[in-house]
């Protein structure tokens, strides 16, 4: 055996899986027919999608002031959403690379998937501000080119430039991460390609690779040590998008405590996402003896531990504001003063979304189940949704001269934008789970031996070893 | 024409242990296919380690000291600015305002750097044709690839392979 697992664990592979049988179970959904729901699915996310396009359009043309901003509220949903999504790409980044590091094997079957929501969110987070901007046609200008283009350069003590250098940092890294992983799994799909066109297309995506000994050597440290780099850049990347607020001068925003508390925040979502994702996944793509209940317990606790995190973190901002006796502080997003005011509802949509109802996920019959897991991860991320706008919103609209105090509603370009951004979301996803292999399946072959139910409790029927390791000629 | 004996075991650690009795007997392993990394085999074929991870930590301080170059140009020597009484007239006073961009601009250029390299040394780029012989060792088969030099060598190498659990082994003239 190959490695040595201790046989109290439970089987993270259920169903006495071989290595071929791994190659059929991940090759069937991209070599089968797309099923109805796909279909409606797809046909939804597009038309959210086409909406999304023709409001931004709608945007880019008439200028900003289609939304509902006004000078006291100068953010609303636009950074709202920005920094939600962002949030959201942290789990996949988290799965992969920080549990890579930790060695955690049940990553290995839902890791591919939470590495391409992690891609399709930052491409829908990156959409905000450069709709923000305005002018998006000027938006090369954030990048630090010479004169000529501007009449400076780029100031490198703002907290914006640093989100610009370290989204697409963090944007590019991914990718290559993602799609490094990819590479021998296009060429087991390749390979076993009947058609043409289809054999030629894995070969394009696949870059020819045939799985030589050196490859592998050169692959599996690059996959460390890319996973090494990683760690430090996730939180790195939403640290610095809490300096977009905490270097800021307004009461609310001004806080040390934000970049912890917005990294834990984002983990938190994050995984609320995947868990969304790959509970309508296994069951669509029939991967059920790989994402087991185990797996979706798991993310639960790492769930329930960022929640409580976050919780901590709102409970400190609470008791800070208070402790403070400064009547500004007294107006802050987590205070009795928003708790009673005109955004009383965003305030009591957070806590109750986002301290309360996870607090069900410490019982173990709740976090076995998938459909309270699956209305709780959709809660969650509404929760964090209202998490951002309460900071973004309720931190301004109390403005320091009563006359300027205000209320802000969004516009329907506003909500369209969002909708589209989500349609596009579930667009690439939908086509990433019909032609990508949804499962890093040659990674999860080095780990067979050690978590499959086949190695774990081998058939009374085949005693002899030959024919445990060699099932399929048997 | 050289001659070669394709050794196609169904399970990886038959393949080791196909590869160390290879090696016991003097052989050299050629070349290794396999659809997953097997852990160990690199030591088994006298492969030496690899040396992308110096690659990445010298891309790495690149990435870093072009970032500071970069950083000190644009705002101490070219166009110095004093924005809200705080100047950037001197490198030192500013650094702590710079370490998210050098931060992200060492990350950046080590992980391209090590990837490109990857890339580069293993020779994957879109369009290339692969080299596996078998297109079973992507699935679940691993193939070792053994140079023999004469006919008595063949059937010690066939047979070292069947004894050790090949499924099929091959002659091949190449």
């Amino acid at each position: 055996m190959a490695h040595y697992e201790s046989n109290i664990r439970e089987p993270l592979l259920l169903g006495k899986k071989t290595y071929h049988q791994i190659t059929e179970d991940v090759a069937r959904p991209v070599e089968g027919k797309a099923n109805k729901y796909w279909w409606m699915l797809l046909t939804l996310s597009v038309i959210a999608w086409i909406w999304g396009i023709w409001c931004m359009a709608y945007c880019v043309g008439r200028g900003i002031g289609t939304w509902g901003l006004n000078r006291t509220i100068f953010w609303g949903w636009d950074i709202t959403n920005f920094v939600w999504w962002i949030g959201i790409g942290h789990a996949g980044t988290l799965i992969s690379a920080v549990l890579c590091l930790f060695r955690q094997r049940w990553r290995l079957t839902i890791n591919r998937s939470a590495e391409a929501m992690t891609i399709f969110a930052v491409m829908c987070a990156a959409i905000f501000p450069v709709l923000h901007m305005g002018r998006p046609w000027l938006a090369y200008f954030v990048f630090p080119l010479p004169n000529q283009f501007g009449s400076l350069w780029v100031n490198f003590n703002s907290p914006l430039l640093w989100d610009v250098f370290a989204i697409s940092t963090y944007f590019t890294v991914s990718l290559v991460f993602w799609y490094l992983g990819l590479i021998p799994d296009f060429a087991m799909i390749r390979d076993r390609a009947v058609s043409k066109g289809r054999k030629l297309f894995y070969k394009l995506l696949s870059f020819g690779w045939s799985g030589r000994a050196k490859d592998w050597q050169r692959y599996e440290e690059v996959s460390l040590v890319l996973a090494g780099i990683a760690t430090p850049l996730v939180f790195s990347v939403h640290s610095i998008v809490s300096s977009d607020f905490a270097t800021g001068v307004v009461r609310g925003w001004h806080s040390t405590i934000y970049p912890p508390y917005f990294v834990a925040g984002a983990i938190f979502s994050g995984m609320a996402m995947v868990l969304t994702l790959v509970i309508i996944g296994r069951k669509v793509l029939n991967l059920e003896e790989y994402i087991t209940i185990q797996h979706i317990d798991t993310m639960n606790r790492v769930m329930l531990t960022m929640g409580a995190v976050v919780g901590i973190a709102y409970f400190v901002e609470f008791f800070m504001a208070w402790y403070s006796g400064d009547p500004n502080e007294s107006f802050i997003y987590l205070s009795w003063n928003n708790a009673k005011g005109v955004y009383g509802w965003a305030f009591w949509s957070l806590i109750i979304c986002n301290m309360a109802l996870p607090q069900l996920l410490w019982v173990k019959k709740f976090r076995r189940n998938l459909y309270i897991t699956f209305i709780l991860s959709i809660v969650i991320n509404i929760g964090m949704w209202f998490e951002r706008f309460c900071i973004i919103v309720t931190d301004l609209y109390r403005d320091y001269i009563p006359s300027d105090w205000t209320y802000y509603s969004p516009t329907y370009v506003e909500v369209g934008t969002y909708v589209g951004t989500i349609g596009m979301f579930f667009t690439f996803f939908l086509v990433f789970a019909r032609w990508f292999p949804f499962i890093a399946q040659a990674e999860l072959k080095t780990t067979l031996k050690a978590t499959g139910d086949l190695y774990h409790n081998p058939p009374r029927q085949l005693p002899r070893k030959e024919e445990v390791l060699m099932p399929q000629n048997a | 024409m050289a001659t070669y004996i394709h050794a196609l075991y169904n399970d990886d650690d038959r393949l080791i242990d196909g590869a160390k009795k290879v090696r016991e007997q003097g052989f050299p392993i050629k070349e290794v296919f396999s659809p997953f990394p097997v852990h160990g085999i690199d030591k088994v074929m006298g492969l030496s380690r690899t040396r992308i991870s110096i690659c990445c930590f010298i891309y790495g301080c690149t990435g870093f000291l072009l970032a500071f170059w970069m950083i000190w140009y644009m705002l101490v020597k070219d166009w110095p600015i004093d924005i809200g009484g705080k100047p950037n007239f001197t490198w030192y006073h500013n650094i702590p305002s710079w370490i998210p961009v050098l931060f992200e601009a060492t990350i950046f250029c080590s992980a391209h750097g090590m990837a490109l390299t990857l890339l580069f040394r293993s020779w994957l780029f879109p369009g290339v044709t692969p080299k596996n012989p078998d297109p079973r060792t992507t699935d679940d088969h691993f193939l070792m690839v053994l140079p023999a030099q004469n006919e008595e060598d063949e059937l010690k190498l066939i047979a070292t392979a069947n004894a050790t659990g090949a499924v099929e082994v091959k002659r091949v003239h190449a």
